[in-house]
């Protein structure tokens, strides 16, 4: 009885594909749409995951299976461009002109990270030395050497917290949640391939989420010394030697201070992504007002979307974690199978 | 009635007003400074005074400054001011030539055709014709005022002022005194027929419906009645802008400028506000939906002492006002002067302040405390002048005092001058000839307030084109478009309009906007503006990027890191300082040259020098 | 030093039961964005006067809430109102209108008591 239903999931990252596996298991016809060249999204970036410091290719050779095992019909380098709503069935016209039928829409469109540069102070793109979460992670999981830009062992590290997050200059007033234990588990991973660097996290609040992620917290302060300071840094500026001096207060002790750093981490927060922006134009979505994907109803159906038939899934709907999206992908597929069941009864 | 008696209203009228205003005028004189008064004495005696009489002639009567920026509203404002006046003088030279001497009551000429009769004198016809014409041109001013107040669009006013007693009253009587005397000359027409194309008509036609003889008095009467009101109202409505922006001319043109604090030439400024509303219509309060504090209002509130903090802090002081002002009050400093005297009690000493040791050099470089937080700006000009190999001293770099204008605009001069004494000392101290600052909000202090006798203070934008132009530095094109945007205190706040421009042409194309130069935007993000609150900023920043994303430009440059923090939140375009252009394109050039260089080495047949020029090299 | 009417008190314990709230009401009714300080201590870093002296422009928002009037009254002269901190404050306060309600409400404060 399922098998005629069609499902078109938009972006396949591990949300997209994690529920467009679960509804090819409840029977489903399912269709991903992926606007790059490769599946899996965002975690192609990472190196180790928290809170267990499992390597993230672990997960991207899961997905990869689970969409070979399933055999799920993915349109790489595939835009959607149109969705139009013909009585209870979906239209959507792709990039490459393509006309997909389908009885629900999943959106998996994910998010970006803010980009460092709008925060000029930081020197980001400025300063060699000033990087952001993102680029260490890529230079950990690439396994080439970390070094200044000139070419020098970092001894005096820095993480800024809260960077385009919590800030209103940026535009976005929420947090980003994860921003944090990135910086916890980045410090801890530093720390312990330079043993002899100091490492500091400059920090507004620690959010620590989840009991695991305390713990980890717990054990960069008692195994590997990193330094928290609690005072958000308010600018970077260069030595002649191309060293980095930030500015913080630490409002501990209610005191302005100046460090000198050899490298600067921003922790670069998340915002809604360019898909999820084009989505809300196309499928004519609501976004609440911090731009991300906003559910029908937030405690019962977090996965519905403003629209009958659209759903949501991921980091579409607000920053979340790993663990955090593939319940979510799970709990999506079940809100669709529950959508199409009640729809066809009512057929 | 007898014959006369209905002069008296008009006679009385006037009286009241001129000794009034000879009362106010002397008062304000008296209040100025003695060098300002012997100032004025000695300009009245050269040819200034006959420049201050053309200006009065053609402000307070043509008023050509509303033409140029509103031609309906001009013409209104001009038939008004300009007809009448014409009337009076006309109507003078009219009694003359009846009289054949200049001596006669001087209420003559104003009731001329009700105590002259008929056509009997030389050129009588002529100057009836003229006179007509006269009043028919006042009395279209007196239509478009009627229909100003019930229509305001033809007019391209977002909102007219509002009105007080004393304004109703002379703006009563002022809309009765041109139909009325039209009906009064209409009457003797009727009667005496020494009207013309106009009042002949119409007395004409009245003499068929009216009895002309039994009105003839009273319509006389009720016409000086409206004069005499008019008169006595003057003083105290809006139109005692009309005599203090006459004796505001001659005073500003004797060279007087406003000084920091409140005086009586500052009280001939605030008089001198026609509220006309033109400063309205360009404030970008109206975009973030403050509609309060503009200028016309504020002024307005200081003449009737009711002024608030909330609303003379509320301005970004971009000076866009002060450029439309028909009547060139100096809007900006007027408030500063105002808010110096609010904040008179609390000005700070900043005793810890401490001399601190000067650099010797040729060039000081003060980016500004704004600066530090644009860093692209503050490297590039590092790099310039490490790379044009100049002595220079980077004084700012660590730490050093706000450069006071921030202070200043607050209204908190005395507290500024503290900073500018020990940030003076310092830069004087350097034996510099050069002081190059990229914050226009420095810039403009470090002009005006501070006293550096033998250095030129430059803002980077001139000082770049100055290294370009005597080959310093090279550059090679960049090839984006870009738009320029004018820092308020750059451009309106200190005329810096072509430089910044000379320099975009030699690394980029720039597109000329509408709203530019005096007409430029304020970014929003003015640190005049204290009352403002942020999300207020953003909704001034998104129009002005949304007019300059309409051109659809590579860059928007600008020469102001308060503008380039502004607009960079947007995040919808790409922002740069021109330093930042200027220094891509140095390294441009010397990409191009390395290139060009191992291209060179590259060859070792000389007949192959003759392909190299095929390769495209830019210049 | 003891114009205002206080006196120094030998326990360092504050007793919230009873403090100044003269310039609190008054700088909250002009300026309410001052409550919303997270105390990140931004705009401490970037101070141009704080670069020069002790002086803490965060804590000026605590010490209002606190009705600590005559602290306030010594460090609210050294800010040079340069705009900094209302540039870095992520929570978008207006600081320097606070600033300026600060220098305000304690001179009319200092006014009335004088008169007094």
């Amino acid at each position: 009885m399922n098998t005629q239903k069609t499902i078109v999931t938009i972006g396949a990252g591990i949300a997209g594909i994690e529920s467009s596996v679960a509804l090819s298991k409840l029977g489903y016809r399912v269709i991903l749409v992926e606007k790059d060249k490769t599946i899996g999204g965002k975690i192609n970036n990472y190196y180790h995951l928290f809170p267990n410091n499992r390597p993230a290719v672990d997960i991207k050779n899961y997905m990869d299976e689970q969409c070979r095992i399933h055999d799920l019909t993915i349109y790489k380098n595939t835009e959607i461009n149109k969705v139009q709503k013909k009585g209870e069935r979906f239209s959507v016209t792709t990039s490459n002109d393509d006309i997909l039928k389908a009885d629900a829409l999943l959106v998996a469109t994910g998010f970006e990270y803010f980009n460092g540069m709008q925060k000029e102070e930081y020197g980001y793109k400025i300063y060699d030395n000033v990087i952001t979460s993102i680029d260490l992670e890529e230079k950990l999981r690439s396994g080439k050497q970390i070094t200044t830009a000139q070419g020098k062992e970092p001894k005096r590290i820095a993480f800024v917290h809260c960077v385009g997050s919590r800030d209103e200059k940026s535009g976005n007033h929420y947090c980003s949640r994860l921003c944090c234990i990135t910086g916890v588990k980045q410090a801890m991973e530093l720390n312990s391939r330079f043993p002899n660097s100091l490492v500091y996290c400059f920090y507004i609040d620690l959010r620590m989420y989840s009991m695991e992620y305390e713990s980890l917290y717990r054990s960069a302060q008692e195994k590997f010394g990193i330094q928290f300071i609690r005072g958000k840094v308010s600018e970077v500026s260069e030595n002649k030697e191309g060293t980095l001096q930030i500015k913080a207060e630490d409002t501990l002790s209610g005191r302005p201070l100046r460090m000198e750093m050899d490298l600067v981490v921003l922790l670069v927060g998340m915002v809604p992504g360019q898909g999820t922006e084009k989505m809300k134009s196309v499928a004519a979505l609501e976004s609440n007002s911090h731009g991300f994907l906003e559910s029908n109803d937030w405690q019962l159906h977090k996965n519905s979307s403003s629209q009958p038939g659209i759903f949501l899934t991921g980091a579409c709907n607000g920053p979340m974690s790993i663990d955090e999206t593939m319940e979510h992908a799970r709990s999506a597929a079940f809100e669709v199978h529950t959508y199409l069941q009640n729809h066809s009864k009512h057929e | 009635m007898p014959n006369n008696l209905f002069i008296y209203p008009f006679l009385l009228g006037i009286l009241i007003m001129l000794v009034i205003i000879a009362k106010r005028f002397s008062k304000w004189f008296i209040g100025l400074s003695k060098i300002d008064k012997i100032r004025v004495w000695k300009k009245l005696r050269t040819k200034n005074t006959i420049y201050s009489i053309r200006e009065a002639l053609l402000e307070g009567l043509l008023h050509h400054k509303i033409f140029k920026k509103n031609p309906v509203l001009g013409y209104m404002h001009m038939s008004l001011a300009f007809g009448w006046f014409l009337l009076i003088v006309v109507g003078h030279i009219e009694t003359i030539y009846y009289y054949g001497s200049i001596s006669f009551p001087f209420y003559m000429p104003v009731f001329f055709r009700y105590f002259v009769t008929g056509h009997e004198f030389y050129l009588s016809r002529f100057f009836a014709i003229i006179m007509d014409f006269l009043l028919l041109m006042v009395l279209s001013g007196v239509t478009l005022a009627y229909l100003k107040r019930f229509l305001k669009q033809p007019f391209g006013m977002k909102k007219t002022t509002r009105l007080k007693p004393g304004d109703k009253i002379a703006l009563t009587s002022l809309w009765c005194i041109f139909p009325l005397r039209f009906m009064a000359e209409s009457v003797s027409a009727g009667i005496h027929h020494n009207g013309s194309f106009l009042t002949q008509t119409s007395g004409n036609l009245i003499e068929h419906i009216l009895p002309l003889n039994a009105i003839h008095t009273p319509i006389w009467f009720a016409y000086s009645t409206a004069l005499g009101f008019f008169f006595v109202a003057l003083p105290f409505s809006r139109y005692m802008h009309i005599p203090t922006e006459i004796f505001f001319i001659f005073l500003k043109n004797s060279g007087i400028k406003l000084k920091k604090h409140v005086n009586t030439y500052s009280q001939v400024q605030v008089f001198s506000c026609s509220r006309c509303g033109i400063c309205l219509d360009s404030c970008q309060l109206n975009d973030a939906g403050i509609r309060n504090t503009q200028s016309v209002y504020v002024l307005k509130k200081i003449r009737d002492k009711k002024l608030t903090d909330e609303e003379l802090f509320n301005c970004l002081l971009c000076g866009k006002c002060q450029h439309d002002c028909p009547v060139d009050i100096e809007l900006n400093n007027l408030r500063i002067t105002q808010r110096i005297e609010s904040t008179l009690q609390y000005n700070s000493s900043y005793d810890y302040l401490k001399e601190t040791k000067a650099e010797k050099a040729d060039i000081v470089y003060f980016a500004g405390c704004m600066t530090h937080l644009t860093p692209a700006i503050k490297k590039s000009m590092v790099q310039i002048f490490d790379h044009a190999k100049l002595n220079y001293w980077f004084m700012d770099e660590d730490k050093a005092p706000c450069c006071g204008r921030p202070l200043m605009q607050a209204g908190q001069y005395d507290a500024a001058e503290k900073l500018i004494l020990n940030n003076q000392k310092k830069i004087l101290d350097s034996e510099a000839k050069t002081l190059v600052v990229s914050c226009p909000i420095c810039y403009k202090v470090f002009n005006e307030d501070y006293s550096l006798p033998g250095i030129e203070v430059k803002h980077h934008s001139e000082y770049l084109l100055e290294l370009i132009n005597a080959s310093k530095i090279e550059v090679s094109p960049l090839q984006q478009t870009v738009i320029y945007h004018d820092p308020c205190e750059l451009g309106r706040g200190s005329g810096i309009y072509e430089q910044p421009r000379e320099l975009l042409q030699h690394t980029n194309t720039l597109i000329k906007i509408k709203n530019e130069k005096e007409k430029s935007y304020c970014c929003g993000g003015s640190l005049a503006n204290i009352k403002i609150q942020m999300d207020e900023r953003y909704k001034i920043k998104d129009k002005a990027v949304e007019n300059y994303r309409s051109y659809n430009p590579d860059i928007l440059a600008t020469s102001c890191p308060l503008c380039k923090k502004t607009f960079a939140r947007d995040g919808k375009l790409a922002v740069h300082d021109i330093s930042e252009l200027i220094w891509m394109a140095i390294e441009k050039n010397e990409m191009e040259k390395l290139e060009l260089n191992e291209q060179l080495a590259k060859v070792t047949n000389p007949e192959q020098f003759w392909e190299l020029e095929e390769v495209p090299i830019q210049d | 030093m003891n114009k205002f009417g206080f006196t120094t008190q030998e326990s360092r314990a504050i007793d919230y039961g009873q403090f100044d709230d003269r310039l609190l009401s008054y700088v909250q009714h002009h300026e309410p964005t001052f409550l919303i300080c997270m105390s990140c201590g931004a705009c401490t870093a970037t101070c141009s006067a704080g670069n020069l002296i002790d002086f803490n422009i965060r804590r000026l928002s605590l010490l209002i809430r606190r009705g600590e009037i005559l602290q306030l009254s010594n460090e609210i002269d050294k800010c040079m109102l340069c705009g900094k901190c209302t540039l870095v404050c992520p929570r978008g306060i207006n600081t320097r209108n606070v600033i300026m309600l600060i220098k305000k409400g304690i001179s009319q404060i200092k006014q009335s008591e004088n008169q007094n």
